[in-house]
């Protein structure tokens, strides 16, 4: 038995005063951010840079440098913050790391280069929590992150870390427990949000042995990334989560499900897991209270149905991650048909800080019905992406503007998704209305006052699900212009062909018919009837599939017609894709406004685009495959998208401004 | 260049000793599959026989998980691997063009690998790295907010890099 074992609640506290005493308050401490979006920009390697000027000047003792979990800014990663000063650094470099220690660390000035500046503003902004991006956030589950090294538990006791533990098991019954969690609110982080303190009451009045807490880490929803963040970045709220819960429930033995992809997170919550063990927090007899409580890490194999709670269960017993009915609740017969409660990451992680700071607290956040904060992954076409952790209750306008800082290329929003591939598409802004007369004659244009623009919908569980969404595990994904629906459509229904399990009719069958359906009016081949049936063939799906996967599935279609029946129209009627993303509706042309830069050219793969540099290019439609790589790489938005069939003209256009010497004109357009 | 399996003895030992690492127990099966999946970079027969027989499961049940589960493969992958993101996040920013791009540059389409066994491409639903998308992976080293060029970038870096490996390998 190890010798750093606590044996009590005084003895944690006493290591917390320890640990509170050794701490020089004025010590300079820079922290670099070590999660995943900083490890792809290099923050290793600025890591290494400030190790090594360290070692250079012998200031070992004076300064200290630490890995961090996730600051969420990631758009602007690698992060560096210095302490105490607080001053934050953003797109940091290894040879700036050399500067920062050159004139921040040994000479207290700034680096003006490395600030962030605001775009709007153009002000240069030095502490973090005054970036406008930070600003409306209100960050408590991430509020340890940027200041602990996720793999010393030190740290995070010494930020009062495991003291919320010590409470539930000295001071507080079960039943207490149980009515402070109901009382506070907290409902289901992974989607569901189903009252978590109402779970946690079925599972202890059922009288069966052994019990198990279980923290679903199999975030398989694509554009989510808060739960890897919490493992990677603090892993001991989330362990000391799941204790305070398997107390509260009686279980003894807790699993943790993570996905193999995220290798960052299954080696700090190894990392943590072995600490908590090594101080005695896990195992038996904790804090000397006599309870036993420990935790096993499994690996996921990558199937994203395995998110789903029985599927899950079916995948931690050894077996092919398969859903079953859902009559028999998990919390009476789950894992090994025993008793199984189980809560995503950020659910678990909440829970030390309601015990903590009291369930008033937590229920004085948020809405009406759903308390507390949550976490968002922005990402997708905004100029801020990272993860954003909002009070409930903030209105779009607020994420997308205000901590998303708009969309890049001065282009325009056009919706958000949200609740993964499941979720739905929410319009956001509506964009000038293109009807086409023939579309009119149809009769089938929605009313004017129906295409409401959502901006200022308030994000908690039931309005999103109001507006024919879902919270789902909080992937935000924001599209502008440049996005089409029918494509956005088409990928989600794609996506949950190839994860479901194929253990349903409605789901597997039913799914691969949408598909087809959606790639012909991609393809401009469908019909008005196209969509028709696909509505009605999503009631079906939705009201016969045996998991909340098929359930669900119909959900990105739905939500798309019900907001963009237009941008559906426009394939079907007008074979036209408004956003210019269908292939087989599109032509590449380039407008007047080129520069001749040549960029295109040389990223064009069929040499379909012909100019010569700083004069007027063009595409040749014969040769073009519409692979879009031009329409990427250009700067200057010269690459336009139009109408298939459309581009001939312009191009010819376009060949008479740029006037070539008659004998250079290639063979195909001559 | 094929993969080499070890001869059926090694394969024994070298599954015992994955097994031993976690008991065998049926929890473990799809981390115990990973990792034998890791040492030959596919699941050759003989090793999900050899794990039927070291952890006395019915070989139907492994066969099973092993083709259930995306990140499992029956067969052999190339020495480099190159994996393309396409998450949502991902989409949005056109990584269909990414992959459109490495399609035609190595004359392979998702889930193949060259001919010549150097490198097999993939596509995965997200690596949770969404904000620097499109992102792409090559040989677990992350390349962010790609391009058509970065592509060609990378390509030649991780083909580079082949070079170096051989060469270290020769002269150790």
């Amino acid at each position: 038995m190890s010798t750093n074992r606590l044996l009590s609640q005084a003895e944690l506290v006493a290591l917390k005063e320890r640990l509170e005493k050794n701490r020089n308050a004025n010590k300079t401490v820079v922290t670099v951010c070590a999660g995943t979006g900083c490890m792809a920009c290099g923050c290793d390697a600025v890591l290494k840079t400030f190790h090594e000027e360290r070692e250079k000047d012998r200031l070992e003792n004076e300064v200290e440098i630490k890995a961090t979990g996730c600051h969420g800014f990631c758009e602007r990663g690698p992060l560096v913050v210095v302490h105490p000063l607080g001053v934050f650094y953003q797109r940091v470099k290894s040879a700036d790391a050399k500067l920062i220690w050159e004139q921040t660390v040994n000479g207290g000035h700034l680096v003006n280069k490395l600030l962030y500046r605001d775009p709007q503003s153009n002000q240069i902004i030095t502490k973090e929590k005054d970036i406008p991006f930070y600003k409306k956030q209100m960050r408590i589950i991430f509020g340890k992150n940027g200041f602990m090294d996720p793999t010393a538990i030190n740290d995070y006791i010494l930020l009062g870390g495991y003291l919320a533990l010590a409470t539930a098991l000295t001071k507080m019954t079960p039943e207490q427990i149980i009515g402070d969690i109901k009382k506070s609110g907290l409902r289901g982080r992974g989607g569901g949000g189903f009252p978590t303190g109402k779970k946690w009451a079925t599972c202890r009045a059922v009288k069966v042995d052994p019990k198990y807490v279980i923290c679903n880490a199999d975030e398989g929803d694509p554009g989510a990334f808060m739960d890897r963040s919490l493992l990677e970045g603090n892993p001991h709220q989330v362990i000391e989560g799941m204790m305070i819960g398997a107390y509260a429930i009686g279980s003894h033995e807790g699993f943790v499900y993570v996905r193999n992809e995220y290798p960052l997170a299954v080696k700090n919550l190894t990392i943590a897991i072995k600490a908590a063990r090594d101080y005695g927090l896990l195992g038996e007899n904790i804090l000397g209270t006599g309870f036993n409580f420990d935790i096993e890490t499994s690996r996921g194999g990558g199937a994203f149905v395995c998110g789903e709670s029985t599927a899950l269960m079916a995948s931690l017993e050894g077996k092919v991650g398969e859903p079953r009915a859902k009559y028999i609740h998990t919390v009476e017969s789950g894992l090994w048909d025993k008793p199984s409660n189980l809560n995503n990451v950020e659910t678990w992680a909440n829970v030390p800080l309601i015990i903590e700071r009291g369930a008033d607290w937590f229920a004085s956040i948020g809405t009406e019905n759903s308390k507390g904060t949550k976490v968002f992954a922005l990402t997708g076409r905004v100029n801020n992406t990272g993860l954003v952790e909002v009070p409930m209750g903030i209105t779009l306008r607020e994420i997308l503007y205000d901590i998303g800082g708009g969309v890049p290329r001065g282009k325009r929003f056009k919706a958000v998704q949200t609740g993964g591939p499941s979720g739905g598409t929410l319009i956001v802004e509506v964009a000038e209305p293109k009807i086409h007369a023939s579309m009119v004659a149809h009769g089938d244009i929605r009313d004017e006052d129906e295409a409401v623009s959502l901006l200022d919908l308030p994000i908690d569980f039931d309005e999103l699900t109001r507006a024919g969404s879902m919270m789902g595990s909080g992937g935000m994904i924001v599209m502008d212009e440049d996005s089409c629906m029918v494509d956005v459509a088409r990928y989600f229904i794609h996506f949950l062909t190839e994860e479901g399990c194929g253990k349903c009719v409605p789901c597997r069958e039913g799914l691969v018919v949408m598909l087809n359906i959606l790639r012909k009016i991609s393809e401009g081949k469908g019909t008005i009837e196209d969509i028709e049936y696909l509505e009605e063939l999503s009631q079906v799906i939705i009201d016969t599939s045996l998991c909340q996967l098929g359930g669900s599935a119909p959900n990105p279609v739905l939500s798309t017609i019900r907001y963009f029946r237009q941008e559906y129209l426009a394939h079907v009627i007008d074979k036209r894709c408004p956003a210019g993303v269908c292939k087989d509706l599109v032509s590449h042309v380039i407008d007047n406004t080129c520069n001749g830069c040549h960029a295109c050219l040389k990223s064009c793969p069929t040499n379909a685009i012909v100019g010569e540099p700083k004069r007027l290019h063009y595409i040749i439609q014969d040769k073009c495959i519409q692979c879009g790589a031009c329409y990427q790489i250009c700067r200057y938005n010269s690459i336009k998208r139009i109408k298939r069939g459309e581009g001939d003209k312009l191009q010819e256009r376009a060949r008479e401004l740029w006037q070539p010497p008659l004998k250079k004109v290639p063979a195909e357009v001559a | 260049m094929t993969v080499a399996v070890d001869t059926k003895y090694d394969l024994q030992s070298k599954i015992e000793e994955i097994v031993g690492e976690y008991g065998a127990k049926s929890t473990a099966l799809i981390m115990i599959l990973q990792d034998v999946q890791k040492h030959y970079r596919y699941l050759p027969e003989e090793a999900l026989r050899a794990v039927a027989k070291t952890m006395k499961l019915p070989l139907a049940q492994i066969y099973g998980v092993a083709t259930f589960y995306r990140a499992f493969t029956l067969k052999p992958k190339g020495r480099n691997h190159i994996c393309v993101c396409t998450g949502t996040a991902c989409h949005v920013r056109q990584a269909v063009v990414i992959v459109d791009k490495l399609e035609r540059d190595l004359g392979i389409t998702p889930g193949e690998t060259t001919a010549d066994g150097e490198v097999s491409l993939e596509t995965v639903n997200c690596l949770g790295a969404c904000a620097l998308g499109p992102l792409v992976t090559a040989n677990g080293i992350y390349y962010g907010n790609m391009t058509v060029t970065k592509v060609e970038r990378m390509l030649s870096e991780v083909l580079h890099k082949k070079h170096d490996s051989d060469t270290t390998e020769e002269a150790a």
